[in-house]
């Protein structure tokens, strides 16, 4: 067991690093102000990820991403995660569920996607649909060879910016053991297409400037050539590649949870009240000790599960494990931040309020804390007839 | 010409807030992040512009230090350097005889230019790139902020006192880098994963035949005085007669 990094590791983690201090920092405050992310900013963004070999790092080799395998990809994601998501979106991260894609689809959406002419997003939840996926109402009718599409999305982060959207929507129903259950399909929806529209979605309190956005669909027409994976299959596509979200989140939460830390303990160490250096009171030294022990317990959690996958050992359990330990320490490390550097800490002067905002929808989006227990219990009940 | 060579110091992190060893032996480098010298990697940095610009066809990263250097020179492979060389010594050098470690390696690889940082941020001695430049019998241009190459000869602007001064020199020359000359790129992705193919030979401190220099001994480290808390004065008048106080004026 080695629980160093190897010299192409700490490169990929020192370059990012840099990169995320000297090109995503010097905008958040702006961003965080105006909601908005300049296009030329976003565009700068990107461009300069591409000219380092960066951009779309995830993905295959074969089509030309940078084939990092889990672990790398997951200690890139934790840098990334230091910086704003509206600006880190940036830093190509094509949807790992596109390397399902086959025949003309590779050219149409996987290769553009890799060389970042084309932006994707990916819908799942409604407004009747959130943790309860299956109970999607969005349903597409097969007409010929065309399915004919209605219905809404809602929570669609960065549709805003993207060139096509992978959509899961329900394409008919069969009988179970346990009453009927909806058939998912997953399909390819370009920007444009006739019925399809991406409309502006709510003011979130996290993740400001990094939008959500609504879909609507209506009678919209997608030939069977739209269809990722096979009909009827989409919960298999999403499966097998989704899981990559949830070490996402995790990842980039113990990222930010680090930068709330480097400012908290200096704050601890410099700052004086009743004569002496506060970090010297009990009160907030044991806080910095159970914060660092948060952090790297949450880290070495989520290394541990991308390390997993390197090896093609299970791993959906030890990912939700990562999912919910790393965004409930968020939270918890971030408001203690802010409890050390008292009200100033509240003060949008300083990122400790947006990382406090901002770590609320990571215990939410990409399966709710609820839903990450209920994989991991399920999980550890199932084999033995729990 | 056909090669640059550049040296790469190994040191603590320019972010590193340095701490004395509590045996005052020397400063703490357990669990602390080191890297190559800022000045170093401008050095590089401008060694691959004239590499790219077909004016050298090969840069050569040498570094001396214990064999922990190669992360250092492997940073160097990926930013975009040909091959490597870690003179392998476990004792610290002072800048003499890292001169000479360097002038042995000039015999060896006959570089058209020797590109170094202007000094390395652990002791800032400022010396060692002069000091080659001697020891070869070859010009130096140092603290140089733009690097322009002409055939056999350079045009180097360097950042002295009073301003910028420029001058033409011949090469093979030593030319030392300040912090304006460039500024460094990312590391690419690909070139990460090619690093680890590139050369990078070991040698040897005791088979270069390099005379260590007059011993200089470090018998002692300490953390500077903390400053002892200021006083705040009304006015002029006030500060000129703090100062008189104090026997300062």
């Amino acid at each position: 067991m080695d629980f160093g990094l190897s010299d192409e590791q700490q490169l990929i983690v020192d370059t990012v690093r840099s990169f995320v201090e000297k090109e995503i920092y010097p905008h958040e405050q702006e961003v965080e102000r105006s909601g908005h992310v300049p296009e030329e900013v976003g565009q700068e963004i990107a461009q300069k990820c591409k000219d380092i070999g960066f951009f779309a790092s995830n993905m295959p080799a074969e089509h030309g991403g940078g084939g990092l395998g889990h672990l790398d990809f997951t200690l890139l994601e934790r840098e990334l995660g230091r910086g704003s998501m509206a600006l880190t979106v940036f830093f190509g991260r094509p949807s790992g569920i596109l390397a399902a894609c086959e025949g003309e689809q590779i050219e149409r959406y996987l290769r553009p996607a890799i060389r970042g002419d084309k932006f994707d997003a990916l819908a799942m939840t409604e407004p009747g649909a959130g943790s309860d996926v299956r109970g999607m109402q969005c349903t597409a009718r097969q007409d010929g060879d065309d399915w004919v599409v209605n219905g809404t999305k809602h929570f669609i982060s960065h549709a805003d910016i993207a060139d096509f959207i992978i959509v899961f929507i329900a394409t008919g129903e069969e009988e179970t053991d346990r009453g009927k259950k909806k058939k998912i399909s997953c399909f390819l929806v370009d920007r444009g297409t006739p019925g399809f529209e991406i409309l502006p979605g709510y003011n979130s309190v996290s993740h400001r400037g990094y939008h959500n956005c609504i879909l609507n669909f209506e009678d919209c027409r997608l030939p069977s050539a739209q269809i990722l994976g096979e009909v009827h299959r989409g919960f298999e596509v999403a499966n097998e590649w989704l899981y990559a979200t949830r070490l996402t989140v995790a990842t980039m939460s113990v990222g930010r949870a680090r930068r709330a830390f480097d400012l908290a303990l200096p704050h601890a160490a410099t700052r004086k009240q009743f004569g002496q250096q506060i970090g010297k009171f009990q009160g907030v030294s044991f806080k910095l000790a159970d914060m660092v022990t948060d952090i790297d317990a949450a880290d070495w959690l989520t290394l541990s599960a991308a390390w997993r996958l390197d090896k093609g050992l299970p791993a959906n359990r030890e990912i939700a494990s990562a999912k919910v330990f790393a965004t409930e320490m968020l939270a918890r490390v971030t408001d203690e931040a802010i409890q050390i550097f008292g009200g100033m800490g509240l003060m949008d002067d300083f990122p400790l309020e947006r990382f406090w905002r901002d770590s609320r929808v990571e215990r939410i989006w990409d399966g709710t804390s609820e839903i990450q227990r209920h994989i991991i219990s399920r999980e550890l009940l199932r084999p033995i007839g729990g | 010409m056909e090669k640059i060579l550049v040296g790469l110091k190994r040191v603590v992190d320019y972010n590193v807030r340095v701490r004395v060893k509590s045996d005052g032996s020397g400063v703490e480098t357990d669990g602390v992040k080191m890297s190559i010298n800022p000045f170093d990697e401008i050095a590089l940095e401008e060694a691959l512009r004239i590499k790219e610009r077909g004016e050298a066809s090969e840069v050569v990263v040498v570094s001396v230090g214990g064999s922990e250097a190669q992360q250092q020179l492997r940073t160097g492979l990926a930013m975009g350097a040909d091959r490597a060389i870690l003179v392998v010594t476990e004792s610290e050098l002072d800048p003499l005889t890292g001169a000479r470690v360097l002038m042995e390696l000039v015999d060896r690889e006959q570089p058209g230019l020797v590109l170094l940082g202007k000094q390395a941020i652990d002791n800032d001695n400022n010396q060692t790139g002069q000091m080659l430049a001697a020891l070869w019998g070859r010009p130096q241009a140092t603290f140089a902020s733009e690097v322009v190459l002409n055939g056999d000869t350079a045009k180097v602007t360097r950042e002295v006192d009073v301003g910028l001064e420029s001058i033409d020199i011949d090469l093979p020359a030593v030319i030392t880098a300040d912090l304006r000359l460039n500024e460094p790129r990312y590391v690419k992705l690909p070139d990460i994963m090619k690093a680890k193919k590139k050369p990078l030979d070991e040698i040897q401190f005791a088979e270069m035949g390099v005379e260590s220099a007059v011993p200089v001994a470090n018998l002692q480290f300490e953390p500077p005085q903390q400053r002892a808390k200021g006083i705040m004065v009304d006015d002029v008048a006030g500060l000129v007669s703090a100062l008189k106080d104090k026997g300062l004026l």
